[in-house]
């Protein structure tokens, strides 16, 4: 079986300020699955926040199953478009969280599935790990991609962003 | 103050746009962070209250006689 390629089809960092959502639009058909990842801070007033996830602009008809551990307690949780943790304003200054996430058969016609798995950054006693499994129940080419806090919060100064295309082969 | 933003990528053309979102945007943007706020709270309210039951029924099953051993196996 052939090695899988990635390419980096696009990156972006946060600038002064932050923002309060990253989109990446226009995504070309060229490849068969895509592949985030995310290196984030969140300026939440917490030691942690949460990322959510939007397709093609649309926040409906998502579904997902997760699993999270805080270094005390592990539960389990449905939920719609969560997608990861990041580290909050309170946690451990200048760290950032990490999300890696897997889109396989983005421009297919079935409905679209993923993996993210996420942690946070605080030198302290709690920290969360997310496993998320998600489902879009949409038929519909993936063109477009938002990530957003699930707190309404603006990703911090240095967030950076990256989307890769599994190159066909 | 400065408005809030969102920062688009276009994948064809590599343009990057800091755009600041509108006077409604903002308005959704408040509205859904106290939802969330309130939804997590929420959250971590019943995962303590969670917590605190687990170590109470553990403190229970010790006296009833149960060892460690037994009550981590109940307890997981």
């Amino acid at each position: 079986m052939p090695n899988p390629t990635y390419k980096a089809i696009a990156t972006t960092t946060v600038g002064a300020g932050g923002t309060s959502n990253i989109e990446f639009t226009s995504i070309p058909a060229s490849y068969t699955d895509l592949v985030i990842k995310l290196s984030a801070r969140s300026a939440r007033s917490a030691t942690q926040d949460f990322i959510q996830i939007n397709i093609n602009t649309s926040a409906s008809n998502f579904s997902a199953r997760g699993i999270e551990g805080n270094g005390s307690t592990v539960t389990s949780f449905t939920d719609t478009v969560f997608f990861g943790a990041m580290p909050g304003a309170s946690a451990t200054a200048s760290t950032f969280g990490s999300l890696e996430a897997y889109i396989p058969n983005y421009g297919g016609s079935t409905y679209k599935s993923y993996l993210a798995d996420s942690v946070t950054e605080n030198n302290a006693a709690t920290a969360y790990t997310e496993l998320v499994g998600g489902l879009w129940s949409q038929t519909s080419a993936i063109t477009s991609i938002k990530l957003l806090s699930a707190t309404s919060n603006n990703f911090s100064q240095y967030t950076t962003a990256t989307l890769y295309g599994i190159v066909k082969s | 103050m400065a408005k809030p933003t969102k920062l688009v990528v276009n994948c064809e053309t590599g343009e990057q746009s800091v755009i600041e979102l509108t006077d409604e945007e903002i308005a959704q943007l408040e509205a859904d962070r106290q939802a969330a706020e309130a939804q997590r709270a929420e959250q971590e309210a019943a995962e303590a209250t969670r917590a605190a039951k687990r170590l109470s029924a553990a403190d229970k099953l010790r006296a009833l006689g149960l060892d460690e051993a037994e009550v981590a196996a109940l307890l997981g």
